[in-house]
């Protein structure tokens, strides 16, 4: 069942467009990589399927309802749970507080919430700070929690913004397998990545952006013998 | 008519000053991105510093200017040292408590040492001059003052953009972590920004004292039209300060003369209003 | 979660829940020195102190709903405040009991917070506080031209009868000003505690720390922003209903003065803001520091106070900006580790 359609985004700022006239369908279930050159738009459509942007023009779809324009809390409730390029943890708060917070958004009840969150922070290994406050943690613990979190508000669709950047190979392999698990839980995955050898084991689809176009969609080893693809990376 | 003519031209004089008052507010936002609300009351010191010097050696406003500057200078980088530096990595609101706990200190100071009766300097040099064009009056004292802002506020903006220190100032308001890659140090620019904010009230403090009367308060009003002047015009863009300065002077002024008593509300209710329509001001880059 | 079921996972490193004794005995402290000073108290001047601090504090727990958990740091709550003491002297002298004013008008106050929350939510950090500082000014400045609410002499109270239903009581010993303020202060923590429990708390605290992350988990950014200052309005509305009784007497300058505004804001971070404790303990030593310097430092008193305050505010942000109770907390703690 297509879980999320993508039907002609454009997101022009000023004369430039960011992203234009993306379409493309992502299957319940699936893992699809994003991925293109630094500034290929990525991002930005990541921005405008978790309703953090609106487009300038095209169709967003999610569970067979057209959703286009929608704010960032109903994409949430809708079931889009996403990670953030730039780590957003709520500082303040505790790991245990922040997935907390999220799992409010499917659990009333203080207790209820709670017990659900420390489930989540078991399953993202995080038990052991489950106490400290999120500001002090490492970049790499500060991008897991962010992924638990996302997590922890139920989605059915998970949008992972450049989770593997700037970890140890270490940290690499534990962010890797937990992306795996997560899938094995029945989640669909879309991740932006530029982490290339990841992004091949990881996704058996890839969408290739570049100048905001899509410019590929198939297997990666098909990808590696693309043309266009080719082009975009090594700079026509 | 002429009425009319003669509220706009005081109020474009006043709002050269109000210039002058909000790029030195907009320069330290710019540069560290931290919002200074005793901004108001550095301008009230320079007047006292004005005054003192009038009332111990008997030097006119006019010559006061320089030493306004530079004494408003020291005490910014004294400030900025002894009480911004260490707050700089705190939260927002840390920053902004910390520049209104300034500002109350600097008016009981002030009320300390000099008491809540308003002052004046009696007898300046401009004080007798006056220029008639057509039915419209303009006094020697607002020619001054406009005439000193406007070479104020031109001589630091050409030093913001024509000079390499005035483009390091600019570039670690964009980007700290980039200029100070470049060798930058970002700790001498902040500093650096607090002096030249303390060099422009310092000069807007010293061309306001022939036009108003110097008390402990008086710094609430610049502060707040420094303040509206610079979210007006956006804060992070300094001639849109600027240009903000003198269109609430000129509000001012106009509405003045037909609304007395409304003045601020006016000014208040026009930066509200640009609020709704474009929340980041006229010109903001942030 | 959907699909497949994985294993359960058992999570040994999540500690128990442990039963507060500590919060509980520290509630308890609190509200036996609040008590007992009511009884200590016999001086007409130590009175006043802990009836204005305790109407303060209300105003900062009020403040500290929108500022401290919620993030939004208003430099305009003298406008709520000014609401309370202006809407119940209007409605006392219609023959209303004072108490039966402050909810009516605590309302009407939350509904001004949310018309200012309106054009004003969309900005972020200073660009709101500004907006709020502009505001409350903007307010004051048209006040003293409102005939109905009489101008620049402002209202009186009318002379009630002593007693409690009409909120007025002898004034050679405030004793029952302070105990009447006394549970004015537990019920508004009470409410303030409840509102903040559970899901709201945290979706505050959420927007205070970052507000696009918390849209993405699900938070509706914009209406717990309204909620926050419909209460937080509310609540401070209730203090100024309570100190015009005290007072018996409003006018713009004693209503909505910008230092006001800044006064309830300032008592809040300074005491520490997103803490529940922060408003009270800001209150007593504000309040008690500028009473002590305005009566005992004769003529220059005013001035040496304000001097205090701003450099009492300084030195309580630069040394721990999140107020006197964490300052506190952190030197308990470290008594505690060492013994």
């Amino acid at each position: 069942m297509t879980l999320l359609s993508v039907a002609g985004m454009t997101k022009r700022f000023g004369g430039l467009a960011a992203v234009d006239s993306v379409s493309f369908d992502v299957e319940e279930g699936t893992v699809t990589g994003l991925i293109g050159p630094n500034g290929a738009g990525k991002s930005t459509l990541f921005s405008m399927v978790a309703g953090a942007q609106r487009p300038t023009s095209g169709r967003l779809s999610f569970n067979g309802k057209d959703v286009t324009g929608w704010q960032p809390h109903q994409a949430a409730a809708a079931g889009v749970g996403r990670t953030f390029q730039l780590m957003r943890v709520f500082g303040s708060m505790t790991v245990l507080e922040n997935l907390t917070t999220a799992a409010h958004l499917r659990h009333r009840s203080k207790s209820a919430a709670r017990s659900f969150a420390e489930e989540i922070c078991a399953f993202a290994d995080l038990g052991e700070m489950a106490h400290r406050p999120a500001a002090t943690l490492t970049g790499a613990t500060k991008k897991r929690l962010e992924l638990a979190r996302a997590l922890a508000t139920s989605p059915t669709l998970l949008l992972l913004d450049e989770v593997l950047s700037g970890l140890t190979p270490t940290e690499t392999a534990a962010a890797i397998e937990m992306i795996e698990r997560v899938h094995a839980r029945g989640i669909t995955i879309v991740l932006v990545e530029h982490v290339m050898q990841v992004v091949m084991s990881l996704c058996p689809r890839l969408v290739v952006l570049d100048f905001g176009k899509l410019i590929f969609d198939g297997s990666p080893a098909d990808a590696v013998k693309d043309q266009a693809v080719l082009d975009a990376y090594l700079g026509a | 008519m002429i009425d009319l003519l003669q509220a706009l031209t005081n109020g474009v004089f006043l709002g050269a000053v109000f210039a002058l008052a909000a790029v030195g507010l907009s320069l330290v936002f710019g540069v560290t991105n931290m919002v200074n609300f005793a901004h108001g009351d550095f301008i009230m010191l320079a007047m006292y510093v004005g005054f003192l010097c009038w009332s111990l050696a008997g030097i006119d406003p006019l010559f006061a200017i320089p030493i306004a500057a530079v004494t408003l200078a020291l005490v910014a980088v004294l400030i900025y040292g002894g009480i911004i530096r260490p707050v700089l990595g705190s939260t927002q609101l840390a920053q902004m408590v910390v520049t209104f706990g300034l500002l109350t200190f600097l008016r009981g100071v002030v009320q300390f040492a000099f008491t809540a009766d308003p002052r004046r300097v009696e007898d300046p040099i401009v004080g007798d001059v006056r220029i008639a064009v057509g039915g419209v009056a303009v006094t020697g004292a607002q020619l001054v003052s406009a005439v000193g802002a406007l070479v104020a506020t031109g001589a630091l903006a050409w030093f913001i953009h024509r000079t390499e220190t005035g483009r390091a100032l600019q570039a670690v308001g964009e980007d700290p972590g980039g200029a100070s890659l470049m060798g930058i140090n970002s700790g001498r620019m902040y500093g650096l920004a607090w002096a030249l904010a303390g060099v422009s009230t310092g000069v807007a403090g010293a061309l306001l004292i022939n036009n108003f009367g110097i008390d402990p308060l008086a710094g609430a009003t610049f502060g707040i039209m420094s303040f509206i002047a610079v979210a007006l015009g956006g804060f992070g863009s300094v001639l849109g300060a600027a240009f903000a300065g003198l269109l609430l002077g000129v509000v001012q002024g106009v509405v003045g003369l037909y609304l007395s008593g409304y003045t601020l509300t006016a000014a208040l209710g026009i930066y509200l209003l640009v609020l709704v329509v474009r929340p980041q001001g006229l010109r903001g880059t942030r | 979660m959907t699909a497949v079921e994985a294993p359960p996972v058992t999570s040994p490193e999540v500690p128990a829940k442990r039963v507060p004794w500590g919060r509980y005995a520290g509630v308890a402290a609190v509200a036996v020195l609040l008590i007992g000073y009511g009884v200590v108290a016999e001086t007409s001047f130590s009175q006043t102190i802990g009836v204005l601090a305790l109407t303060m504090a209300i105003a900062a727990t009020g403040w500290n709903i929108l500022g401290g958990y919620a993030g939004q740091i208003s430099f305009g709550h003298a406008v709520f405040f000014g609401t309370g003491m202006y809407g119940t002297t209007l409605l006392v002298t219609d023959g209303w009991s004072p108490w039966l004013t402050m909810v009516p008008i605590a309302v009407l106050a939350a509904l001004f917070g949310v018309l200012i929350g309106l054009p004003t939510f969309r900005l972020r950090g200073h660009y709101f506080s500004i907006a709020t500082l502009a505001i409350g000014m903007m307010v004051m400045s048209i006040l003293p031209n409102v005939r109905p609410l009489g101008a620049t002499d402002g209202l009186s109270v009318p002379f009630l009868d002593e007693g409690f239903w009409n909120l007025t009581f002898s004034l050679r010993d405030k004793t029952e000003y302070y105990y009447t303020a006394l549970g004015l202060f537990a019920v508004a923590t009470v409410v303030t505690w409840l509102f903040l429990r559970g899901k709201v708390g945290s979706y505050l605290e959420a927007i205070r720390d970052d507000e696009f992350a918390a849209a993405a988990v699900g938070v509706p950014v914009w209406r717990y922003k309204m909620y926050a200052v419909a209460m937080s309005a509310g609540l401070t509305s209730v203090a100024g209903s309570f100190h015009v009784m005290f007072v018996t007497f409003v006018d713009p300058a004693s209503s909505s003065d910008l230092s006001l505004s800044t006064a309830i804001a300032l008592i809040a971070v300074v005491g520490g803001a997103g803490s529940m404790w922060g408003p009270l303990l800001g209150a007593w030593l504000v309040i008690a520091l500028q009473e002590y310097t305005r009566t005992y430092l004769s003529t220059t008193g005013r001035t040496i106070d304000l001097m205090m305050f701003g450099a009492l505010i300084i030195l309580v942000v630069v040394v721990d900006p999140r107020g006197l109770v964490h300052l506190i907390g952190r030197g308990y703690r470290r008594f505690v580790r060492r013994s």
